[in-house]
């Protein structure tokens, strides 16, 4: 009985600390009102992905013959059955646009989820161990940004061959020297100072250093950068399947849904407008989740 | 600064030779035969592969075949086209000036708006002016170029019909390349109405290109800019009486302006990356289209060529920004 109250009561102990960090994270996070909105942007968008089968009014391919490229419902030869129109093939745009927001934010979780993960592991130990592990890893980490990313990209999907989940892999590979970049400076900076020496004083091994010591004291930056990542593999993985090196039709991601309808632009505006401007309040509702968090994490910056 | 000099291009050897690495390693990586996709035939005999084979080499030890490529590369030999049988290095510097030229009027584009608009948002800190120009930034930083491109044209060229819808000039009118930079050409062309013709074109693939830098150059003005107006000479030059416009222009600018010019320096890749979409939209005969268009045509050789050729070009940029910085600033250099 008693051991469960302590224990217990350890975990209470253990837990308010992390209620007061939250509460004080949500304090400064939330005075960033444009923050605050992307955020919901955000939750809005997730919630509309998770749902896709029952929000979205039709089957995301299947094609009418009898609409095809029917304007918006607003305009002229607009009907409310298609509310945004349909495409060239007569499918539903908004539906497609529903759809596609799974694509796009599966996209990012996965690249940022594998880029973060390698990255971080890489980091730790190039920079835990430095000597000439840490030199190799770092040239060659240097050698992957020596190239734009989208090019990179684009090579590594022609050797995997085309597709999204190529694509996504080879986005992952291009944006993780950054994390690794990213880890390896924040273990040098804390390796030296007291508790980690402590620790490794009172015999914790260097996995326990690494991940438990040094590692939770790194992550404010690598947040940051990994809602910059999510923000740019969702726009890099468009650009992908604009070039037709991404997702393939009839798979209703934003890009390629762009590349499809890039002969009509002059014809039909809204095959090319809607798939883009998804593809923006997205990208400006993660950058703007993005931002508020620089401001509420990063100490140096805060009320500077 | 000599030693500063040294010890910074002593680092790019190591990325040069995994450049090389990664661009050997790329022909090999690729799905079926090298052979057969160098080749590009069909049907071979058995003897015409052996042929092939030994003609490009693939039959040697994988290290002297890589020493071999090295080689080549050091001595300007970056392979030849498999689509046009024409040099690779001589295909890349027949299109390098369109990029060129696309590129700097982005940067110069991106510079004289970024910079100002900056500026503005730093000296009217917290006020509407600022957060708009803050907003607009933060929207220009998450656009899709490709999508944005396709935007202007449906306005600018669909509905307003103000602008050609692609490439560098109209058909209407021909001269021999004399620096292969359009602007130039066509107003030594002599010939009426070039020039508008080449400067029309350009309009709207520097926009496109310029957004993401512009948006980048603004937010990086302003924050460099609110960091020097907090500083101790920027209160004294106040306290003097000066008037603001001094102030900020002349002594907070200056220093503000260190950090601006390496962002700028560094927007480098960005505009490479933005170059290969930019370019596909508006059919911009530069680096970009080649190598997707390379990459769709299955020209491998020309693909390995190009990555080489591109990562060195911005290993060397990136080469220069910091020995800029490092003489502007001096501190860098006792690192």
């Amino acid at each position: 009985m008693s051991s469960a109250d302590d224990f217990s009561n350890g975990r209470s102990g253990q837990w308010s600390p992390w209620r007061a960090m939250l509460a004080e994270f949500w304090y400064y996070f939330s005075e960033n009102k444009g923050a605050v909105a992307g955020l919901f942007v955000f939750i809005a968008l997730v919630v509309i992905a998770l749902l896709a089968p029952f929000v979205a009014p039709h089957d995301p391919v299947i094609q009418n013959r009898d609409a095809l490229l029917l304007p918006p419902f607003w305009q002229e030869g607009g009907s409310t059955t298609y509310l945004l129109g349909t495409d060239p093939v007569g499918r539903d745009m908004l539906s497609r646009l529903i759809y596609g927001a799974r694509f796009s934010l599966f996209i990012g979780v996965v690249v940022v989820i594998g880029a973060l993960t390698v990255g971080i592991t890489i980091g730790l130990i190039a920079g835990y161990f430095r000597g000439w592990i840490d030199i190799v890893i770092m040239r060659v980490m240097d050698v992957i940004l020596a190239f734009p990313s989208l090019l990179l990209a684009l090579v590594l999907v022609a050797v995997l061959g085309p597709g999204l989940i190529n694509a996504m892999i080879a986005i992952a590979l291009v944006y993780q020297p950054h994390f690794v970049r990213l880890t390896r400076a924040s273990v040098m900076a804390e390796k030296t100072k007291d508790y980690v020496v402590s620790s490794r004083v009172v015999g914790a091994g260097p996995l326990r250093l690494m991940v438990r010591t040094i590692l939770p004291n790194c992550l404010a930056p690598l947040i940051v950068q990994a809602t910059l990542s999510f923000s740019s593999a969702i726009l890099d993985a468009a650009a992908l399947g604009f070039l037709g090196m991404g997702a393939q039709p009839p798979t209703p991601e934003w890009g390629t849904m762009l590349a499809e309808a890039r002969e009509f632009i002059l014809r039909a505006w809204w095959v090319v407008t809607f798939p883009g401007l998804a593809i923006l309040i997205t990208v400006l509702a993660i950058n703007l989740v993005g931002d508020g968090l620089r401001d509420a994490l990063d100490p140096k910056l805060k009320r500077s | 600064m000599l030693r500063f000099l040294f010890s910074r291009v002593i680092v790019l050897i190591p990325t040069f030779i995994g450049v090389s690495i990664i661009a050997f390693a790329f022909i090999r990586l690729l799905p079926g035969d090298p052979i057969l996709l160098i080749a590009g035939e069909r049907g071979l005999t058995e003897e015409r592969y052996a042929e092939l084979q030994a003609a490009y080499g693939f039959d040697r030890p994988i290290v002297v075949q890589y020493l071999d490529y090295l080689a080549g590369l050091l001595t300007g030999d970056f392979g030849e086209s498999i689509v046009t049988k024409r040099a690779v290095l001589e295909e890349f510097f027949s299109r390098f000036p369109a990029t060129l030229e696309l590129s700097f009027c982005a940067i110069v584009f991106a510079a004289l708006l970024g910079i100002p608009a900056g500026m503005l948002a730093a000296v009217k800190r917290g006020s509407i002016i600022d957060q708009s120009i803050m907003g607009t930034a933060l929207v220009g930083f998450s656009m899709p170029i490709f999508w944005w491109g396709l935007l202007l044209i449906i306005l600018f060229s669909g509905v307003l019909g103000w602008t050609p819808v692609s490439g560098r000039i109209s058909f209407l009118y021909f001269f021999p390349p004399v620096t292969g930079f359009m602007l130039i050409d066509s107003a030594l062309s002599g010939q009426e109405g070039a020039f508008r013709s080449a400067v029309s074109h350009l309009i709207l693939p520097t926009i496109v290109l310029g957004t993401i830098p512009l948006a980048v150059i603004a937010r990086q003005t302003r924050s460099a800019m609110l960091e020097v107006l907090g500083e101790d000479y920027v209160r004294t030059a106040r306290a003097k009486g000066l008037p603001p416009w001094r102030v900020i222009g002349l002594h907070a600018l200056r220093n503000a302006l260190i950090p601006v010019v390496t962002t700028i320096g560094l927007q480098v890749g960005v505009l490479m990356a933005g170059a290969i979409l930019t370019e596909s939209i508006f059919s911009w005969p530069g680096i970009g289209k080649w190598m997707v268009d390379s990459v769709f045509r299955r020209d491998y050789t020309v693909v390995q060529g190009g990555l080489v050729l591109i990562a060195t070009l911005i290993m060397l940029v990136n080469l220069g920004v910091d020995l800029l910085y490092g003489l502007i600033n001096p501190r860098i250099r006792r690192n």
